[in-house]
């Protein structure tokens, strides 16, 4: 029974704008345990790049607020924090990697330079034993030649390789929690490949928990234990990786699923669903899903569905499953 | 036997690489290296490969947006370096036209609807005011959106509704070749599904052929008759898209396909085993000598570093450039 | 446990806030329709002509001080002449001369700017180089040359003013021809066959225009200041026409013991040149593309 590293109880996060109050996430819950990737998936907007800052109190300001909830990190809930508390958290305890390598970084600083202000900030360690730790924060992301590569800048490096540096630099106070938003996106396949090898191989020397956030259903397969499927700000279905593709429940689970194009057969029609989500700022009061959903019932207009186990941890907000 | 509408032959572009105050060319970019391919009538070819295989610079040849280094487009069978510039006008750019990849920035934000759909029409018939009115109106119908829809902005539509209107706009003049750059890869999973559903109908519809440029195999097996495997400048497999997805024959296509398979590690059998390449793509300002996948190719031998290898025929609808698989 | 989570409410917005928000925007549009209409309507609002002189009413400080009356509001000038008249017939010469000579140097630099990004090549670097040479120029020296050789008048002035000027918008604009020109829907409409004339025209101008108007906007201050240093220097608008620089060189002597000669034009010119500056952050701000939520 592992431990579990982080439990999230019925989030909410809101941006204060002129036009209103757009509910980006609105009633999250799911926990990760140590050694597990939980993987986060959805379209634009579903929330799950927002539930990510939200984890590390990144909102930006003064428009993003966390108005519900409990986040609950190795124990200890941190909403209740004080902003310096919660900037000894950053980093050591959770950490993050964004989607774009290149902007993650600073381009007129070398990357020997920014792992060891991430070490020195976190670590407090004697300069050097700063030098080590980079090293061995590097060799952890597979990057061939470390020490060679201390003195170089990002440009200088290809877009596989930065993002491996982006993860040592994430890794290199060994968190607990560790956010990937998308960081496998802008890489090509191939690398891509590759970079979640890496990832799976971090996964089996170190503890980490991962959330890793993503919309591409190919690297969950791959990489997660366990999904989360976001829609409008919703969780709408929790289940093991195996369960979500094999016996996926909620009908935008399903349809989602059948709307991607498979490689091992011949498509002859691709499922494609009618309309789009709806706007954060005036939100349905029943199902989120139910006006483009193929089994609506008129329950489901009128009362949101709520989470529902049909069995081994898989959850599912839906009516019709009840 | 189905009629070719375009065929590159031998598509080459150099791009120099210059240095010092008199730029001085020290050195060559190899875009693209000898690319030759056909497309049919009604039917869709895709390039793939990954960035810096050459992709999107052969459709910039074919959309003439950059001069070819060497090599021949034939047009309808007419080699386009005999056309002259109203030639080019009058008879290649109303019928090979291009949807690109990012629905954000192909359009002009300070342009109706009705005035960027319109705007080929305008520039290229005769046709009033009126006429190019009802047209749009038509193509705008035909692409999933109202009439209605005519007046607005492009930033008053989502990404999936702004890509439908590059797709009208590209339609307007009725062409017979559409050149698709990612024309799905920026969208979101759900809405993919949508405009690839559409670009088939219309496709169904209208006899069209299309050029689609993509980098996600199962895109590409979705939507395409013939497929290119681009690395690196060259072609290194070329074939119908069926045959090429159950026989690949190239390293390079076999490892592309492992990392786009969606498979469950609970899944895995020795069959389809995880291909994971070392390395990254080399430079195309110095390929490699021989193969220039041997770098990477597990299962590269002596004369793949010497020895460039010649794109064979293996069977009537596939072909191979590779010492060992032929 | 306690959760600790300090939950902030959200606040509609309230008009009285949007105003406070938006003062960037608003006083300097207030200002700066005062000031036209009454520069349009000078005949009619201002008490007295601008050259009517009445020397036993010489140097009288404004109605509030000790010594002067509500006939004068804001004093009278060495010959006796009505301080608040003659402000207001400067607002007339110092915004019209400003106005035109910004809107003859924004469309010929726009114009050179856009073609010269779009064109490129040999061309874009002669008429940058050209640019170059304009803008190394002091401008001031210019135009006193200008003015000297062409003697003084409304049109000197304006030639005088806009004979460099166009230089830093065409540098401007074409950088951001160059942006624009670099865009999807540019290539798009190459491929579409549209021709070069109607690109520049109908794709690049038109996204351009942001920085455009955010350009003149901060211009005119720079314009106002500029003709009322040549106007300070006695080669602006001749008298007995008013300008707001000459009436501050009116009163360049008298400092100590008429200062309202002076200060109330110098301030009319730094109150201009503020509401040109603060009118521009406010648009450059609103207009900066990064802050646009899609």
């Amino acid at each position: 029974m592992s431990k579990t590293v982080l439990q999230v109880e019925d989030l909410h996060t809101s941006f204060y704008t002129r036009s209103g109050e757009v509910k980006a996430v609105d009633g999250v819950s799911f926990h990760v345990d140590e050694k597990e990737i939980f993987g986060l998936v959805g379209e634009s907007a579903c929330g799950k790049t927002v539930t990510g800052l939200s984890l590390l109190r990144l909102l930006p300001e003064p428009s993003g607020n966390i108005v519900k909830g409990r986040i609950i990190l190795n124990g200890r809930d941190i909403l209740g924090l004080s902003k310096k508390e919660m900037r000894n958290v950053r980093g050591k305890e959770i950490s993050m990697i964004l989607q774009d390598p290149m902007t993650s970084l600073n381009p007129v600083y070398t990357i020997g330079n920014q792992l060891a202000e991430s070490i020195k900030l976190h670590q407090g360690l004697a300069d050097d034993k700063i030098n080590d730790e980079v090293i061995s924060a590097l060799r952890l992301l597979k990057i061939p030649a470390p020490e060679s590569r201390l003195r170089d800048y990002p440009f200088q490096m290809s877009g596989g390789m930065r993002q491996r540096v982006v993860g040592a630099i994430a890794m290199s106070c060994r968190p607990n929690l560790l956010i990937a938003d998308e960081p496998t996106t802008a890489l090509d396949a191939t690398i891509q490949a590759q970079y979640i090898a890496l990832f799976q191989d971090i996964q089996k020397t170190t503890d980490v928990a991962i959330i890793f956030i993503t919309h591409d259903f190919g690297v969950v397969a791959k990489m997660c234990h366990r999904v989360g499927v976001m829609y409008a700000g919703k969780i709408v279905e929790t289940a093991t990786t195996s369960k979500i593709f094999k016996d996926p429940r909620h009908p935008y689970t399903v349809a989602l699923i059948n709307s991607v194009p498979r490689l091992d057969r011949k498509d002859e029609r691709l499922f494609s669903i009618e309309g789009q989500p709806p706007s954060l700022l005036n939100l349905p009061p029943g199902c989120r899903f139910a006006a483009r959903c193929d089994h609506v019932m008129d329950k489901c207009r009128e009362e949101q569905p709520p989470e529902i186990d049909v069995g081994d941890g898989h959850l599912v907000s839906c009516w019709k499953v009840k | 036997m189905a009629e070719v509408i375009l065929e590159g032959k031998n598509l080459t572009k150099h791009y120099p690489v210059t240095k010092g105050l008199l730029q001085r060319t020290i050195g060559w970019v190899r875009a693209i290296d000898g690319i030759s391919f056909t497309i049919e009538q009604g039917k869709t070819l895709s390039l793939v490969g990954e960035s810096g295989a050459g992709k999107t610079t052969t459709a910039r040849m074919i959309l003439l947006l950059e001069k070819l280094t060497s090599g021949t487009i034939l047009f309808e069978g007419e080699d386009l370096s005999t056309f002259s510039a109203s030639e080019i006008k009058s008879k290649y750019r109303p019928n090979v036209q291009s949807v690109q990849q990012n629905p954000w920035s192909s359009m002009n934000p300070r342009m109706r609807v009705r005035d960027i759909v319109g705007e080929p029409l305008a520039v290229n018939t005769k046709m009033t005011k009126q006429q190019i009115r009802s047209r749009v109106e038509e193509i705008l119908d035909q692409v999933g959106l109202r009439a209605d829809h005519a007046n607005l902005y492009p930033h008053e539509f989502s990404g999936g509704q702004r890509q439908r209107i590059a797709v009208a706009r590209a339609l307007a003049l009725s062409p017979n070749l559409v050149v698709l750059d990612e024309p799905v890869s920026a969208l979101d999973v759900s809405i993919r599904a949508q405009i690839m559903n559409l670009l088939k109908d219309l496709q169904d519809q209208h006899n069209l052929s299309y050029l689609v440029i993509a980098h996600n195999l199962a895109t590409v097996r979705y939507m395409s008759h013939s497929v290119a495997i681009m690395y690196l400048g060259e072609i290194v497999e070329y074939g119908e898209a069926e045959e090429l997805f159950l026989n690949p024959l190239h390293p390079y296509t076999k490892a592309l396909i492992s990392a786009s398979i969606l498979t469950l590690p609970e899944d895995e059998t020795d069959e389809i085993q995880q291909i994971i390449l070392s390395g990254e793509m080399p430079s195309p300002l110095n390929p490699p000598p021989g193969c220039r996948f041997h770098t990477r190719c597990s299962e590269a031998s002596a004369q793949c570093s010497e020895i460039v290898p010649e794109m064979r025929q293996v069977k009537a609808n596939h072909q191979v450039k590779c010492h060992h698989h032929v | 446990m306690v959760t600790g989570l300090k939950v902030k409410p959200y606040k509609p917005p309230t008009t009285w806030g949007r105003i406070i928000r938006n003062l960037g925007m608003i006083l300097p549009v207030a200002v700066f329709a005062v000031l036209i209409f009454t520069a349009i309507f000078a005949d009619v609002v201002s008490p007295y002509p601008y050259d009517e002189t009445s020397l036993p009413e010489r140097r009288m400080p404004p109605a509030w001080v000790e010594g002067g009356t509500t006939a004068h509001l804001l004093g009278t000038d060495t010959l006796g002449r009505d301080i608040l008249s003659r402000a207001i017939y400067g607002a007339r010469v110092s915004l019209s001369v400003s106005l035109l000579a910004i809107a003859i140097t924004a469309v010929i630099g726009t114009t050179l700017g856009i073609f010269s990004g779009y064109t490129g090549g040999r061309i874009d670097a002669f008429i940058m180089r050209v640019v170059d040479v304009a803008l190394s120029f002091p401008p001031l020296l210019v135009a006193m040359l200008l003015a000297v050789s062409l003697g003084p008048g409304f049109f000197t002035v304006v030639f005088a003013l806009s004979v460099l000027g166009w230089a830093g918008y065409a540098r401007i604009i074409r950088g951001e021809s160059l942006r624009v020109r670099n865009s999807d829907f540019v290539s798009q409409a190459v491929i579409n066959g549209v021709s070069t004339p109607r690109i520049m025209l109908r794709h690049i101008f038109p996204n351009i225009l942001n920085i455009l108007i955010i350009g003149v906007t901060l211009n005119v201050g720079t314009m106002i200041l500029a003709e009322s240093a040549m106007s300070y220097l006695g080669i602006g608008i001749p008298p007995p026409m008013p300008s707001w620089g000459s009436m501050v060189a009116d009163g360049r002597n008298d400092l100590d013991r008429a200062w309202w000669i002076s200060t109330f034009p110098g301030i009319l010119i730094g109150l201009v040149v503020l509401s040109g500056n603060f009118l521009g952050d406010w648009l450059r701000d609103k207009m900066d593309p990064r802050l646009r939520q899609v």
